[in-house]
């Protein structure tokens, strides 16, 4: 049984998601995604317990033995990945209900869970798997629901913005097919433990180069790397709010996990950064990425799509932790993962907020906010906080540490752009409090407004809640992610 | 580990307590000055203890093994403690009366604030380590925003914007990785007495990491980061009194000090020469100030460049890295505060008497205001230094401190100072009593002193420039204990 948890946390919202679409009814269908969303926590936060005690926790479907079966294989890196996932769907589903029924029309709702489940389904797939071909089956199943999520959107636009995001994730998704197809012809096997021992003997051969090449930038476009990122402000802004708090919180987190691993374990180091020097060339962009998509949220109007140039420029930070090919930088990637993946996500539930309120997440409609809704401005503060990485929240661990792995290994260029980026960051949030501080909103407007739904604070304060909690206690989660880096690289220190 | 709680815990407290009665201005302004008078008996109660010898310490939290958020009690956080502490509940009696004589609106949320920017005071004077004081340097940042923007036109937002622009930029993008680079250096962030840094790198790097903590800690305003100073004058004068003179730039200059004494170690920094280019920038800034601040008629702006310049004394003491001058330093962090919060005092009294606030309109108000305008005069000698006012012992030990340190060009800078001092200082006392009114002046008596709940503190605080003179010694016994 306990061999068999990393299998159980993905079949589970695999099997719900079609039991949604039989029954049809928006609140069963809701009631059955918070199930999948709490069963695969619940078996998440086991496999990590597991893996704390154990080491590594192996699965095999079917009973086939690897390399010839597939092989679920949980190590402390992604059982981390695989609680944040799980944990970011299920915080959101108190917000969900009635968030959702707001923006999707009533007779496509019971859709609208189905492809959330599915997306959770193929995002836990992603992580879980030990097998490379696997990766990209469970990459499509999120990618497609993915987008049937986003064209759900209210405006015409979320089509587009679909559109566009299913042109550039198909090229990715296949461009890191065949990197995983050209993997395979040389190495005869596509589970990921057993392509690493079998990779050796191919170095420095060019079809190993061509692999590499394909995986990261498919890779990259799912991460949305700069200048890879084009589809990711409008996917962000146009979906449906509550998508966007939990993607923004987990699918780009996921494809940098998947990054990681092929980085670190799958192709090794040694080629990735000593022969193909890819730690220099992900590093550049990261450090572009961070300067780049701080220097554009600053000049957005609309929150949500602040939000998202402001991801991309986090995304930056994660990418640049994996490029220094340390351990103590895949650490720091990890334990950025988790904790900007709170912070967006709780930044996310307010852009939901304002659109149950307003119908729009416009800059403007902060106006008054202090006066109006003290805790909901108080969460912002929060969260604006962690994104600017000021102590006490989640987002100054992940800084503190990323900081001191740049430092180890002397990389003043990233150190001054991680600083910049921050600065920017203190531009853009800061932008917001002073237009909801020293603008009145218009009283007919104010008057107008709702109430909002009980699950939307129940998300918020949960998210607000871990953000502060995780910048005054990480010292678990940082032994984990230490732990975890480890493993992927060896102790380098 | 109690005492520590206390002082963090009492303006918390208050601050909640002024929330919940904001409805009740009498109420409100009671619970600010119980708050108040609580932590200066509790921090003034401290002395003995500290001068005896005794470090209370208290580790509250540890976030990660090497980044705790860890309180230790020493001399120089004392000092500074002492110097909030004491100064909250005048500048408080102050801020209830000039808040309702100038009509200012939010009183509540200034009150909350103000408090706020209290509670991260004690934080910063009791901080065992970096973390702990870049962790409360923000919160001081963060607090004092809403203050300093409180009259929210766009004035106002302007100067928030670069108040906040210039803290925030020096903080992250200098201190934080010069706190980083620290930790790295020395495995650890805790203050300890003779410095962490020593023989832990070459010369240059101490150098290079010396400039990046004295302008990363933008509220000790060296130039040129300053900027954020003169743009924080649009605020009420007691946020401004509050900025100058208690919590800010004293955070500012302790810091510091306190990274010189206790990070780098004075005889480090002595024996390697890593503080020689940061005493030259502080020394510049001491001219430089004086001269801009002689051509200001605004007199708020003024008194912020003087600010500036006396800011730079404090830095300067601490880059000499003798015992002699850290102590001259220290000392004039104290007696700084007193005259330059007199000072801010004065100018909010006449702004809401008689709403002046040019040099130029001043002319024959001493005679309206005699009070007002003798205490103003008080304070013009401390921050010159003359006998019997508190500020020539801080000058004295100073200069001692330059002469032990064979630096003659610093006892010239000092000296050529308190000239410009005198320069743009005593011409306003000079027209306040020896100028004539100007032609239809109202004369009916009315318009005459402030309120008292104004004039009183600036009398008290004048009164204290006064008593510095015979009161020094206890301070200066206490401050030993930084350098021993």
């Amino acid at each position: 049984m306990i061999s068999q948890l990393p299998v159980l946390v993905v079949v589970i919202p695999m099997l719900i998601a079609p039991l949604i679409v039989l029954l049809r009814h928006p609140v069963i269908a809701w009631a059955l995604y918070t199930t999948a969303a709490a069963c695969s926590f619940a078996l998440a936060v086991a496999c990590l317990l597991q893996v704390e005690q154990h080491g590594l926790l192996q699965a095999y479907l079917g009973g086939w033995e690897p390399p010839f079966g597939i092989e679920y294989r949980v190590d402390h890196a992604n059982a981390l990945v695989l609680c944040l996932v799980s944990g970011i769907a299920l915080l959101v589903s108190p917000m969900a209900l009635r968030s959702a029924a707001d923006e999707i029309s009533q007779p496509r709702l019971y859709l609208f869970y189905a492809c959330l489940t599915l997306c959770l389904t193929g995002l836990l797939g992603m992580t879980a798997t030990g097998d490379a071909f696997n990766v990209f089956v469970f990459l499509e199943i999120s990618s497609l629901s993915g987008y049937a999520l986003i064209a759900m959107g209210r405006s015409r636009m979320a089509l587009l913005a679909s559109f566009r995001y299913l042109v550039m994730g198909t090229i990715g998704g296949t461009f890191f097919l065949t990197g995983v197809g050209l993997l395979y012809a040389v190495t005869g096997t596509l589970n990921m433990a057993d392509l690493a021992d079998r990779i050796v003997p191919a170095f420095g051969s060019r079809v190993l180069v061509a692999a590499v090449a394909f995986i990261v930038i498919g890779l990259a476009i799912k991460i949305a790397l700069f200048p890879l990122h084009a589809w990711l402000p409008a996917a962000y802004s146009q979906a449906p709010s509550l998508v966007t708090a939990f993607m923004a919180a987990t699918s780009t987190k996921v494809a940098t996990y998947v990054l990681l691993r092929f980085v670190a374990t799958v192709v090794g180091p040694l080629v990735v950064f000593s022969a193909l020097s890819l730690g220099q060339i992900l590093g550049t962009l990261a450090c572009i990425a961070m300067v780049a998509g701080s220097v554009a949220a600053i000049y957005q109007t609309d929150f949500k799509r602040l939000l998202a140039w402001s991801s991309l420029a986090q995304i930056g930070y994660i990418v640049l932790g994996i490029s220094l090919g340390t351990d103590a930088g895949a650490s720091a990637a990890l334990t950025h993962m988790i904790n900007h993946g709170l912070i967006k996500c709780g930044l996310f539930v307010i852009a939901a907020m304002l659109v149950w309120q307003h119908g729009e997440a416009a800059i403007s409609r902060f106006a008054g906010l202090p006066r109006r809704a003290p805790l909901l401005f108080a969460a912002f503060i929060i969260g604006a906080l962690g994104l600017i990485g000021v102590p006490g929240t989640a987002g100054f661990i992940s800084k503190w540490v990323l900081l001191e792995a740049l430092m180890d290994v002397g990389h003043w260029p990233a150190i001054v752009a991680v600083l910049i980026s921050s600065l920017l960051a203190v531009i853009y949030c800061w932008r917001v409090v002073e237009i909801a501080w020293f603008t009145q909103a218009d009283a007919a407007a104010d008057s107008a407004v709702r109430s909002q739904p009980i699950g939307a604070w129940m998300s918020l304060c949960a998210a607000s809640i871990l953000i502060i909690y995780f910048g005054l206690h990480s010292d678990w989660l940082i032994a984990l992610t230490n732990t975890a880096g480890t493993q992927l690289l060896g102790a380098t220190r | 580990m109690t005492l520590i709680t206390a002082a963090l815990l009492i303006p918390l407290v208050t601050a909640v307590a002024v929330a919940a009665t904001g409805r009740h201005a009498r109420l409100r302004d009671a619970c600010t000055l119980i708050g108040g008078g609580l932590l200066a008996l509790l921090i003034f109660g401290a002395w003995p203890a500290v001068s005896g010898g005794e470090r209370p310490e208290w580790l509250a939290w540890s976030i990660l093994p090497g980044l705790d958020i860890y309180f230790q009690l020493e001399p120089l956080g004392l000092l500074y403690a002492s110097v909030a502490a004491g100064l909250w509940p005048i500048t408080s009696i102050y801020a209830s009366g000039y808040l309702k004589g100038a009509h200012e609106k939010h009183q509540t949320r200034f009150f909350v604030c103000f408090t706020l920017a209290i509670f991260a005071a004690m934080g910063i004077a009791l901080a065992g380590n970096l973390i702990t004081l870049f962790l409360f340097y923000e919160v001081l940042t963060l607090s004092t925003w809403p203050l300093v923007t409180h009259k929210g036109t766009a004035e106002a937002k302007r100067g928030g914007r670069i108040y906040l622009g210039i803290l925030l930029t020096t903080s992250i993008g200098l201190l934080l990785p010069a706190i980083v680079w620290t930790g790295t250096l020395a495995g650890s962030t805790a203050f300890s007495p003779g410095g962490i840094l020593t023989g832990k790198a070459s010369p240059s790097v101490l150098g290079l990491l010396y400039a990046l903590f004295l302008f990363g800690v933008g509220k000790a305003a060296l130039m040129p980061f300053h900027r954020w100073l003169p743009a924080a004058m649009v605020a009420p004068t007691p946020v401004s009194a509050l900025l100058h003179a208690v919590a800010v730039v004293k955070a500012g200059v302790f810091a510091v000090l306190k990274i010189s004494v206790m990070i780098f170690g004075l005889d480090n920094l002595f024996t390697t020469d890593a503080s020689e280019v940061m005493s030259w920038v502080a020394g510049f800034t001491i001219l430089m100030a004086s001269l801009i601040a002689l051509q200001q008629d605004n007199l708020k702006a003024r008194l912020a460049y003087s600010t500036i310049s006396q800011l730079a004394y404090i830095v300067l003491g601490a880059t000499m890295a003798t015992a002699l001058a850290a102590q001259g330093a220290g000392l004039h962090i104290v007696m700084h505060a007193l005259a330059k919060i007199t000072l801010f005092f004065c100018a909010g009294a006449i702004y809401v008497a008689h709403h002046k606030t040019l040099v130029s309109e001043l002319d024959g108000l001493g005679r309206r205001m005699p009070w007002t305008f003798a205490a103003f005069g008080l304070a013009s000698l401390s921050i010159i230094g003359i006998p019997p006012l508190g500020g020539t012992w801080s000058k004295w030990w100073l200069t001692l401190g330059a002469l032990e340190a064979d630096q003659l060009w610093i006892v010239a800078t000092l000296a050529v100072s308190s000239l410009l001092n005198i320069a743009y200082l005593i011409p306003i006392v000079a027209r306040g009593f020896l100028r004539p009114l100007p032609d239809g002046a109202p004369t009916e008596r009315s318009a005459g002193e402030a309120p008292l709940s104004m004039v009183l503190p600036l009398c008290l605080t004048a009164a204290g420039c006064l008593a510095a003179f015979v009161l020094a010694q206890p301070v200066l016994e206490l401050l030993r204990g930084i350098t021993q």
